[in-house]
This record gives structure tokens, sequence and C-alpha cells, in this order.
């Protein structure tokens, strides 16, 4: 298919430190979701569904396991001529050395000579930890229509979440005027999904700008967005309505993934239309057992089911033991509950194992366990 | 390796009833979530052999959409080669469209190979083998034709037609016959052969001038006297997908996760063409036991000792045991199935009870709609 003239760069450097020991070696857009996915292939799933060939991943905290895995572009259908998957970490330069990315602006800034030669007459920036379903050239035609210099994403929340968001405040057009971080009084309910689509040739000089401003965070939302209000440029808002989450955090990786169990649950992973993709591990189908009791969970290929998943997400390749019960978790891919275990309210780290008779979490716990070490009693 | 990959095709003995008529025997949907003829190609990769040819007696259009260019089998995209070949003319009748008549029509990509040696196999036969061995014990005895077999104490009932081998001492192959399954154990010949790649070649012509309904076991049967054909006993898990019946046990007792580890070996990955599927929903109040089930598949009702594919959807109260479910098939509500075989997109809603057996499961066509 020939490529829109929209590049697609994901900033996929962060940690994600509240998601503990899941981030420990990984950084968190590699984190497991939903059984066999990581959190990544939803927005390199979004590119590829929305006809966008090229994709830079922005790398830096723990990229090692994230680099080899965006690198294999044809797990999204990305492997084409025109296009591909472009891993981008911070590197050496003449002059100046050895600098991290200082922030989401500048990881862009520092590749502005990949975007060069990409020569796009978009921008599309993204970032690699949201889990949702987005059809970002819907967002491109809207950005056109309005003739704007850069659109963001908004997503109408409450009042009350309104303060931990960055905040959109628009005309009756849905063109900006201001943006406010995180108000104490919002005056909108319009939140910024951190989803760009800039004009690039205007961000170019905008990046370059703000790359020698010695005040400058390098951030999109704090600095870039209040500099192009600042100079009266065309801001659109646009609505998206639909599951988008956040995974930040141990709890809320937890309920994202209970929200899959809802019974026609709005990120829907069974739409063909919209498929999302990921590595295809070569793993046997799942297997049942004579004894396995399984009641409303989400089971992936690989898995061996001796005992009784009641209202869990398993990954690849896990192994319920006999008389083992899991109950309102999440067990990441490899990971094996020994024999009459309990797992109850946790999230299980990849491989880990669980010993035998050994009982992890609690069914009245305020938060979500994460076992992310061999538990063995 | 030093071998070019030939994959043979079924004789026209090996019919599978019902989803034969779709496709040929090494694209029938097997375990959930492969096809028959991965687990020989896996072995062909898995063993060093990167030039691998297909061939095909008619149908081509599912296996070529199935294996692709081979990538997903682990063949290097510049170095390997995957092709699929098949007669590209009308044959007078079926009985011209044998492996020999397929082999003189595209003689031209076996001469053209660079491999001094061939493993010819058949796509019908499973099981988990390095080639290489094979080779390495063909160099060894300095036989003209190495020929697999498996000791079987099952031939009566199982490898009905297929060839049967008898051996002396130093397992020099003396005869081949057709196995009638008049005693149970039997030397069955996997039909996989290794020998050089100009005996192959001189033996294809040799049997295209002798018949013109000659198959490539004739010439091999005929050719006992005059060459050293030897034997090599395979000793691990072996099935053949022959008929209906055979597909339907070989399926049922690969559910048996003892079983199942004779063919599905660690560090020998058996490949297959990915779907993108979704984790399978077993849904509240449903209840699966003893099955084997693929990703994409929606379970509200019962399913014990059922193969359940990708893509299946099993409404609530439906109760289907012992049955095999290919992919995207519909199960309706309240519908009771016991031994059937329900054949890929088909939707069962209106018949509410469909019982077989295990000599004659019940078969629902593709996209049938009853």
């Amino acid at each position: 298919m020939r490529a829109n003239t929209m590049a697609a760069m994901i900033l996929a450097g962060g940690r994600g430190t509240r998601l503990l020991d899941l981030t420990k070696k990984v950084a968190k857009p590699a984190v497991h979701f939903g059984g066999k996915y990581r959190i990544i292939d939803f927005p390199l799933s979004n590119c590829a569904n929305s006809g966008i060939s090229t994709v830079g991943v922005l790398t830096q905290y723990e990229s090692v396991l994230l680099n080899s895995y965006v690198a294999k572009d044809q797990f999204w259908g990305l492997d084409i001529k025109d296009g591909g998957v472009y891993v981008l970490t911070p590197r050496e330069r003449d002059q100046k050395g050895f600098e991290v990315f200082r922030g989401t602006a500048d990881a862009i800034t520092q590749n502005i000579d990949f975007l060069d030669q990409v020569d796009p007459e978009y921008v599309l920036i993204l970032s690699g930890d949201h889990i949702y379903k987005m059809n970002y050239d819907k967002m491109l035609k809207y950005h056109q229509e309005k003739q704007a210099d850069a659109t963001i994403a908004v997503l109408e929340v409450s009042l009350k979440e309104a303060t931990r968001f960055g905040i959109m405040n628009c005309d009756e057009d849905d063109m900006i005027y201001e943006f406010e971080e995180k108000p104490a009084h919002p005056k909108s309910t319009l939140a910024s999904m951190g989803i760009y689509i800039f004009t690039y040739k205007t961000l170019r000089k905008y990046l370059l700008a703000d790359d020698k401003n010695p005040n400058s965070s390098h951030d999109f939302g704090k600095d870039i967005i209040p500099a192009y209000l600042n100079d009266n440029r065309k801001l659109a808002a646009w609505r998206f309505k639909g599951y988008w989450k956040d995974v930040g955090t141990v709890d809320s990786l937890w309920e994202s993934n209970m929200d899959l169990l809802k019974n026609n649950n709005e990120l829907d992973l069974g739409d063909e239309t919209w498929k999302i993709y990921t590595e295809d591990v070569n793993a046997l189908p799942q297997y049942v057992g004579e004894e396995a009791k399984i009641d409303n969970s989400l089971i992936t290929q690989g898995s061996v089911i001796l005992g009784t998943v009641k209202n869990s997400v398993l990954g690849t390749n896990c192994l319920v033991g006999k008389g083992a019960t899991v109950i309102d978790s999440v067990v990441n891919p490899g990971a094996k509950i020994g024999e009459g275990a309990k797992v109850i309210r946790c999230i299980v780290a990849d491989d880990v194992e669980i010993a035998p008779g050994v009982t992890v979490g609690s069914a009245d716990s305020e938060g979500i366990e994460l076992v992310a070490k061999k538990f063995v009693e | 390796m030093k071998a070019l990959g030939i994959i043979n095709f079924e004789d026209n003995v090996a019919t599978v009833d019902g989803l034969g008529e779709y496709r040929p025997v090494p694209a029938i949907a097997i375990l959930g979530r492969y096809r028959v003829i991965d687990f020989v190609l896996s072995n062909m990769t898995n063993s060093g052999i990167d030039r691998v040819q297909v061939y095909c007696k008619e149908k081509p259009r599912n296996l070529i959409e199935h294996l692709g260019n081979g990538s997903v089998y682990n063949i290097n995209s510049k170095r390997g080669k995957l092709r699929i070949l098949y007669g590209e003319k009308n044959f007078a009748s079926p009985v011209y469209n044998h492996d020999i008549a397929n082999f003189m029509l595209n003689m031209q990509y076996i001469e053209r190979d660079n491999n001094p040696y061939v493993v010819v196999a058949p796509s019908y036969f499973m099981y988990s083998l390095d080639y290489s061995t094979v080779l390495a014990k063909h160099l060894e005895t300095g036989a003209d034709v190495t020929v697999l077999y498996t000791s079987t104490g099952e031939a009566k009932t199982s490898y009905l037609g297929c060839d049967v081998l008898t051996l002396d001492k130093t397992k020099k192959v003396t005869a081949i016959d057709r196995n009638r399954g008049n005693t149970a154990r039997k030397n069955v010949s996997m039909e996989c052969y290794v020998m050089t790649k100009k005996l192959f070649i001189d033996l294809v012509k040799k049997a295209a001038e002798t018949s013109s309904l000659y198959w490539f076991k004739d010439i091999l049967r005929d050719s006992v006297g005059e060459l050293d054909i030897r034997g090599f006993q395979f000793k691990g898990y072996v099935a053949c997908i022959n008929s209906l019946p055979e597909y339907f046990r070989v399926s049922m007792a690969l559910r048996d996760r003892t079983t199942a580890a004779g063919l599905f070996k660690p560090g020998w990955p058996i490949y297959t063409q990915t779907n993108d599927s979704s984790p399978t929903k077993y849904e509240a109040g449903s209840k699966v036991t003893g099955s084997v089930v693929a990703n994409g598949s929606v379970i509200e009702g019962t399913a014990e000792n059922c193969i359940i594919s990708r893509g299946v959807t099993i409404r609530k109260g439906a109760v289907i045991k012992n049955s095999i479910i290919l992919p995207g098939a519909y199960i309706g509500e309240k519908v009771k199935l016991d031994h059937v075989v329900v054949d890929k997109y088909a939707i069962i809603h209106h018949v509410k009870e469909l019982v077989g057996t295990d000599d004659a499961p019940i078969y629902v066509k593709r996209r049938d709609r009853i």
C-alpha cells in the first residue's frame, strides 16, 4: 500500500517507575498486557491499521528487549518497501558528545536528521505506553480540514479526573486557546492524550528554537504546545471516543486487564477489522485438563490449565497446576502456578514460578499484589 | 545439510472424506492451529534444509496461502527457497496426475538445484525427526536409497494402503508391498527417501518411461533387487493422516499431553502461519475439560475432549463431546455434538443433535449451514 505522508514517532523511553519490578529490566512499553500482547503493540498496530508505514520508536530506559522487539517490524506488517520500524536511541554526536533525551520534545529534536531523511509532511507523536485503538488517519484528515499547525487528541474526562491531566481549553470550534497542566480548578474536561499531529515544517522550527532555550524542559506539553499558543498558531482539539488507558501503576494495569473480561468491552480485541498484532510466539494450542475449571477468563496459546481459573487473564505458555486456583489475577507469559497454589488479586510477572501449595495475594486486599520473584513460601 | 527437500503428495489411496474435498491433505487443519504439512516442513527447516519443493496434486490455492514464501517456517528469504509446484497442464484423467508426472513437468527446477542429495518426504505423515541423522546413516551404509520406516503393531487399523517393507538382518529392503490390514505387526514405510539427486532424477525418468501411470513408490518397488535400498527405523511418534477416521483418531490421541510430547519436542519447533487472533474467551458458565483450544475463540457452552480451532464460537447450552471444530465454525445454543468434525465456517444452528462414532465420525461441510 502506498504510504500516506505522515511519519509516526513513538516515545518509548520511559521506565514507568510505578510499575515497580515489572519495569526493572524492561521499559514500560514492553510490559505485557492482555495475555499475549505488549503495551507498545497497541500504538504500533494502530499505525499499521491507519496506513502509516514509517514509524520511529524512541527508546532510552532498559532498551535491549524493547529495541530488539520493535525492530521486528514484520510483527505488525510494517516490513514494507516504503517504510519500516526504526529504532532511535540516544547516540554520540560530533561536537556534542553523548547526550540522553532530555525530554519528549528533545527526543524528536535529536532525531531531526532522521525525519529530514524521511521527509514527511506531517509527524504524529505517540506515547508507547497507552492502551487504546485509534485511527490516526481520521485524525490526520481532521488536522488537514482544520488547516491546523498542530492537532491534539483529547478525551472527555470527569471534572474530578481533570485535575490529573493536561487540560485543553477550546473555543466553540474546538480550537485550543489555552493549555493547563493538572489545573486545580479545571475550566474544561478535555484531557490531552499525549497524541499530537504536527505539520513537520513548522514543528521543525519550534524544535530547533526549543533546543537553544536554556529554560526549556524540552517537553511537548510544557514547552512546545505553550510556544505554539504564544505565537497564536492554530491548534485543533480532536475528540476521541473509546477505550483509552494509561496503565501507569500495578493497580491500573490490573484494572485494564480486567476490563477485557467484561462482555462487549470497548477494546474488543476480537475485532477482525482492527487487529492488535504482536509477536508470533511458537507455542502449542492451549490445553485444558480433565479436572480444569475455567470461568470468565482470557487464556492464550501454550498455556496448560489443570486447575481452576476464574476472572483472570493468562499469558502465553503459563501453567496452572492440578488443584491450583487463580482468581481475579493477571498471569504473565511463562509463569507457572504450582499444584494446589492459590493466586488471588495478583499480577504474576513473566516466568515467575509459584511453588506448590503457596498462597499469594488475598481476596480483601486493598491493592493488587505484584508477584515478581520466585515465590516459595 | 546438502540436500534438496522434496515434499511429495499423497497417493490416491489416501483420501480424507469430506475435509479432502476442499483442500489437499497437507492443507487440512489439525490440532487447532496447525496444518498437516507443518510437521514435515518444520522437520526440513529444523534439519537445515533451506531449499524445499512442495508438490501439490490439486487445489493449490490453500497451500499457497498457508505456506507463503516460507519465512514463517524459518526459511531465509534470500538464500533459501520454498517452491510450490504442480502440474500446470490438464491431465487427461486424475489417474495421470501422480507424483512422477509432476516431477517430470518440473524437472528443470530439480535439475537446476545445486544440492547433491534429496530428502523426499510426503506431507501426510506427522513426526519430528532430524533428517541429517538419516543422511549421515545413508552415507555410512553406502546404500543407494535409505527409506524411513516405523515398526508398528497397529497395521490392521492404521496405515492402510501404505507401503510395508520386508527387511533382512542388515536392514536391506528385500520386498515392498501394500499394507492390506491383514497383520498387526508391520514395518510401514514412511515414504521418506534419502538418495543422491542424480539417482532420484534417474528413477523419475525411468518410471515415466516404464508406465504413464507409475508413482515414485512403484518404480522403487521395481528396483528392490537392483538397488541397495536400506531401512532406517524411526522409533518416535508417527501418525499418518490418510482417512477421516485416522484424522479423527490421531487428533483425539494428541489431546493427551504425553502422546503430544512425542511430536512436539523441545528445541524442535513446529512452525505455522499465524493469524493474530486474540486470546480465547472462556465466558462465565462455560465448561471446558480435556480439550485442546486455539486462540480467538469464544466459549459459552460445554466442551469435553474436543479440539477447538481458532475463531470458533460455542454458544450457551451447547454441549460438544469428542469433536473437532475447525476455524471459524459456529455452534449455536443447545446444540449437542458427539464425534463430529465441523469444517471451517460451518454454522450449526437448526440441527440440535449430531452423534457419530470413532470409526465413522460425522462430517459437517465447510461453510454449511444446518
